[in-house]
């Protein structure tokens, strides 16, 4: 860990271009022991006052500081968006997720191991060093999204439920406040691996919104390497409604495939007005999976993605 | 007195159990359990003296030779007092009882990861970031690949008996399958660590270490001093699983830069490094042929294993082991086969040999009893030969039959299930597995010194290692069973070298070796004692501090004037070779696998092993729960990934090297089967360390089969394996 300044923001201007931000700390003081991240300034808000779930515009505001914890037990999240609160709990461990705060996890760090050893040449820690992950170790890389430049996973559960309900993102920045729709937020790697957001340099993540709860029902299921505490190998958060035993609407993202949260409306445009049988489940999944492309570690994702979409649209349209 | 017993012959007096005590073979809490979970029992790193220098390891980031070391930046850094690096470092460490140094590689660099230098500084936090400053030019050399290639097949490393290919044409069923285990991780909780310090030639060393017998003599050979000059100290050891048998880079670099210096400097390797700088267990590829007549009784067996290490290490997983004594089946065939490759150091992790040996030899066996239609128990109880076929000598005790009724009974093994994917509960389905458990049992040489004072304490002493295990409740039971002493006025002093040597912590030879040396020391007390009552030895009983002889009965105070002391010393001697020691066992799990993503989740298991005579049952039981826990991983999870082009681990830490949680981990249950036998040594005790692990995954990976009717023959049995052959 190299040395660096630490100081503590009092309100929200004083956090904005005053250095790298730190909330919890999960992933980034462990990326700074390993050099990966190497800061010259810390500025720490966890004293802001950002820690509130607050009703907004018949939705929800989430406080940037709103631990994983404390958003995962809140009453509305479990009642009305049980899909973000299944997602949470699948995420890290008690310990982990009690620091973890809401901004932060949006802005997890991939765990490609060729990222987090800083003897590989790796483009998004270095632009232009090249990747080593391509033709490296390939189990927890995308099949979606990705570039050669970078074939890097995004590891948040959060952020995959947050995006199946159309969340957004509100930012503070030297111009004011913005709200980016968090489909907007995050980049694909392209040439710009390093790049991950639309977030500027000095500006802040203050909120997450919410918006109504939708009609049908949820679900968040996580597929992975051990019962807890390991990264998605595919996630699926799915929201379904029915009508006269067709489906009426499906949202559905995708985690542990691609280098962001994966939505694909092409997907939900196939599923709506149909009936839920295992032809339209596999004519919506063979959408999904058209550009999808193994590494050869990573190839078992896309039969793995199939067959895990199949059954959360078969567990969402059953008996409804 | 010194009371000396080389085991030449068997010990049938059985004197334990003539003693009257009573605490032997109770629960008995682990006396350092309050202390480890107060944060008292201080462990390498966390004794530090005043003035400690920290230093924190530079790792080789490519394979070949380091032409130069830039460390300008590092040393310029406020708080760095020097850069170790050069001939003495070590390359990997030692492998068990090596008793010298390992490689001194010098400028060479045999594989990624290995410790070039050794930034020391005032704080662990300045040298760690001094060290990712220090630039080098490594130069190709002249290295062996990467991954396994080219194979040595040591002649003494292969045995044949009569016709093996002949038993196989002329079989009514065979199994001829070639089986893959990956590279495992010892992943002891604590990272290597330690602490040294010099006063003049002397120095003392504070470690995390196995086996200070023979690390004394490794640091001293790796330094260049006489051993007489170094002590080290390792009373607590955070798990050690086999990676700190031997020294370790952590204990030769915090010396050498502690005698640069002049001040006392810490080392401890970083979770990364302790991946990588540390002791892996070698993957390994497997053959495995079985031939049998039509009811399944072997006529024929053979094993073939291809393991890797680096260049110049003597050992090399010993995969086949046990096959040779296991089953019957006259014509026999084994190999063993050795790759040098440019990888971390393979050593012993967790029962080397049988932890993967027997694992793929149960799946086969699981496979031969499909094929011939016999039911898997009955298959493996046909097969028990009568004496070992090896080398047609007694077995010491035979248990794994009543193991396999006994777990059988207990688990409720069903013989009457439905075909391969016929029981399904939703999206998962159910099934059954079943192995057997061996694992070779041995007796070290140890010495201890035991204690007695008049007012009914007792001291026991010895170099011995607790890692976890249950080494001071069970030297304190022997004690106090022995002396007649409650079990509170027994203090177990281990882990420095000053003591007696014990055997230390490895290949299960701990408690039977290190307990013998004690149980000796107390018969010499007892002998002290005996001759101020004018009584024999075994005339006499200890009990609640009397001595009772006759219709005497006199309190220890009346009849000691002052301590006594006895010294144990035990060896290893014909009953070694003239019978075959083994302990026995048997694992029953059910699983349930998603039916939709190949996941398995292990929903009970249960295990019955035979151990000789069982000290203490709480702690005996705790060992059996850690090995199916690792059979669980071993089965499920648990893979050291390398990088295909450098053969760098690229898993190295926790996270992503995936050990069972504790949701992987479901309801075990183990029984253990008492037995008295009598050639281990003079307590009938044998090693329960390993035999947990010594085949369990293979009950898991049959139980896959069973419920899918999916055959993994690659461990770990990741989702994508399994899904691969599913609907």
């Amino acid at each position: 860990m190299r040395p660096f300044d630490y100081a503590r923001a009092e309100d929200v201007s004083g956090a904005l271009d005053a250095g790298k931000i730190i909330a919890g700390g999960t992933n980034l003081l462990d990326l700074m022991k390993l050099g990966v991240e190497t800061p010259e300034r810390l500025v720490d808000i966890t004293r802001l006052d950002l820690k509130r779930i607050d009703a907004f515009e018949g939705g929800l505001r989430i406080g940037a500081l709103v631990s994983n914890s404390d958003l995962a037990a809140d009453e509305r999240i479990r009642r009305d968006y049980p899909v973000l609160s299944r997602a949470l709990l699948s995420g890290a461990s008690g310990q982990l997720r009690n620091m973890a705060t809401t901004g932060g996890n949006l802005l997890q760090r991939t765990r490609c191991y060729y990222f987090q050893d800083v003897a590989s040449p790796c483009n998004k820690r270095e632009p232009g060093s090249g990747c080593r992950a391509i033709g490296g170790a390939t189990r927890l890389h995308a099949i979606l999204g990705a570039s050669e430049h970078c074939i890097a996973t995004h590891p948040s559960d959060m952020a995959v439920a947050m995006q199946v309900l159309d969340a957004s993102v509100e930012i503070e920045g030297a111009d004011g406040t913005r709200t980016v729709p968090l489909s907007d937020f995050y980049v694909l790697p392209g040439d710009r691996p390093d790049i991950e957001t639309v977030l500027k340099p000095g500006e802040l993540i203050t909120a997450v919104v919410l918006p109504a709860p939708p009609p049908g029902r949820q679900t968040y299921r996580k597929v992975r390497d051990r019962s807890s505490y390991a990264f998605a190998l595919v996630s699926v958060a799915g929201i379904v409604s029915m009508k006269d035993g067709m489906i009426e609407q499906a949202a559905l993202a995708f985690g542990g495939v691609a280098p962001r949260p994966w939505r694909n409306l092409e997907v939900e445009t196939a599923l709506a007005g149909r009936e839920p049988t295992r032809e339209t489940f596999d004519e919506a999944a063979d959408i999904l999976l058209a550009e999808a492309e193994g590494q050869g570690g990573n190839d078992f994702k896309i039969p793995l993605l199939r067959r895990t979409f199949r059954a959360v649209l078969g567990e969402l349209t059953q008996g409804a | 007195m010194t009371i000396h017993q080389k085991m030449d012959a068997p010990d049938r007096r059985n004197r334990l159990d003539d003693m009257a005590q009573g605490v032997l073979s109770t629960p008995l809490d682990r006396p350092d359990g309050p202390l480890k979970v107060s944060g008292r029992a201080p462990y390498a790193h966390e004794v530090q003296p005043a003035g400690m220098l920290h230093g924190y390891f530079v790792r080789a980031p490519k394979i070949g030779r380091l032409a130069r070391m830039d460390d300008a930046i590092a040393r310029g850094i406020a708080g760095v007092e020097t850069v170790i690096s050069g001939a003495t470092l070590i390359r990997n460490p030692c492998q068990g009882t090596a008793n010298a140094a390992p490689v001194q590689p010098g400028d060479d660099i045999y594989y990624i990861g290995q410790p070039i230098a050794l930034v020391v500084a005032d704080t662990f936090e300045t040298a760690r970031a001094a060290a990712m400053t220090v630039t080098f030019d490594i130069a190709e050399a002249d290295r062996h690949p990467v991954n396994p290639t080219d194979y040595d097949t040591p002649e003494d490393k292969q045995s044949a008996q009569g016709d093996l290919d002949t038993a196989m044409a002329e079989a009514a069923f065979t199994v001829d399958r070639e089986y893959t285990t990956p590279g495992h991780s010892s992943a002891a909780m604590e990272p290597h660590a330690a602490i040294a310090e010099w006063d003049g030639d002397k120095l003392l060393l504070r470690g995390s270490l196995q086996m200070l017998k023979y690390n004394r003599n490794e640091i001293a050979d790796s330094l260049g001093i006489d051993p007489s000059n170094v002590r080290l100290l390792s009373p607590y050891v955070g798990g050690g699983f086999g990676s700190k048998l031997g020294i370790a880079p952590d204990a030769v670099g915090a010396a050498l830069a502690a005698k640069e210096t002049g001040r006392p400097v810490g080392v401890v390797l970083s979770r990364q490094q302790v991946f990588e700088a540390t002791m892996r267990r070698s993957e390994t590829k497997q053959r495995i042929r079985l031939a049998a007549d039509a009811d399944g009784t072997l006529t024929g067996i053979g094993h073939d294993a291809w393991v890797s290490n680096l260049p110049d290490e003597s050992f090399s997983e010993p995969v086949t082991q046990a096959t040779p004594f296991l089953y019957g089946g006259a014509h026999r065939q084994i190999g063993h086969h050795v790759a040098r490759v440019s990888r971390t150091c393979a050593g012993s992790v967790r029962a080397p040999g049988e932890a993967v040996g027997i694992v793929t030899f149960e799946i086969a066996m699981d496979e031969l009893a499909r094929a011939a239609g016999v039911d898997p128990i009955a298959l493996r109880i046909r097969n028990i030969p009568d004496q070992d076929p090896s080398g047609d000598i007694p077995f010491s005790s035979h248990m794994l039959a009543e193991a396999l009724h006994d777990g059988a009974r207990t688990f409720g093994w069903d013989d009457t299930l439905p075909e391969p994917g016929g029981r399904r509960e939703g999206e998962w389905l159910i099934g059954q597995g079943m192995a057997s458990a061996v694992r070779v049992q041995s007796l070290m040489e140890a010495k201890a010194r035991v204690t007695l004072q008049p007012d009914g304490t007792a001291r026991v002493e010895t170099d011995m290692t607790d890692l976890g295990t249950g080494t001071y409740a069970i030297l304190t039971q022997l004690a106090a069973e022995m002396l007649g002493l409650d079990a509170a006025n027994v203090t177990t002093i281990l882990g420095d070298t000053d003591l007696p040597e014990g055997p230390g912590s490895g290949g299960s030879w701990g408690a039977g070796s290190s307990g013998a040396s004690v149980f000796l020391a107390c018969q010499g007390v007892r002998q002290k004692i005996a001759e101020a009552l004018d009584t024999t030895e075994e005339d006499l009983t200890l009990k609640d501090g009397m001595a009772i002889a006759g219709n005497r009965s006199v309190p220890l105070s009346e009849i000691l004037d002052g301590p006594v002391e006895g010294d144990g010393h035990i060896e290893p001697g014909d009953t070694s070779d003239a019978v075959r020691q083994a302990t026995w066992g048997a694992y029953f799990c059910e699983v349930a696998v998603n039916a939709v993503t190949g996941e398995t989740r292990v929903r009970r298991m249960h295990g019955s092993f035979a151990a000789g005579r069982i000290l203490n049952p709480k702690t005996a039981r705790s060992q059996c729960l850690g090995g199916m826990t690792f059979g669980i991983g071993m089965a499920l999870t648990e893979e050291l990934m390398h990088d295909p082009r450098d053969g760098h681990i690229v898993n190295r830490d926790l996270a992503e090297y995936h050990l069972p949680v504790n949701l992987d981990v479901p309801q075990i249950t183990v029984n253990l089967l008492e037995e008295r036998d009598p050639w281990a040594n003079p307590m009938q005790v044998k090693g329960i360390g390993e035999l947990g692990i010594c085949g369990a995954a293979a009950a898991v990976i049959n139980g896959i089969y069973q419920a899918t009717g999916v055959r993994v023959r690659d461990l770990p049995a990741t989702l994508d394996k399994v899904m691969a052959g599913l609907d």
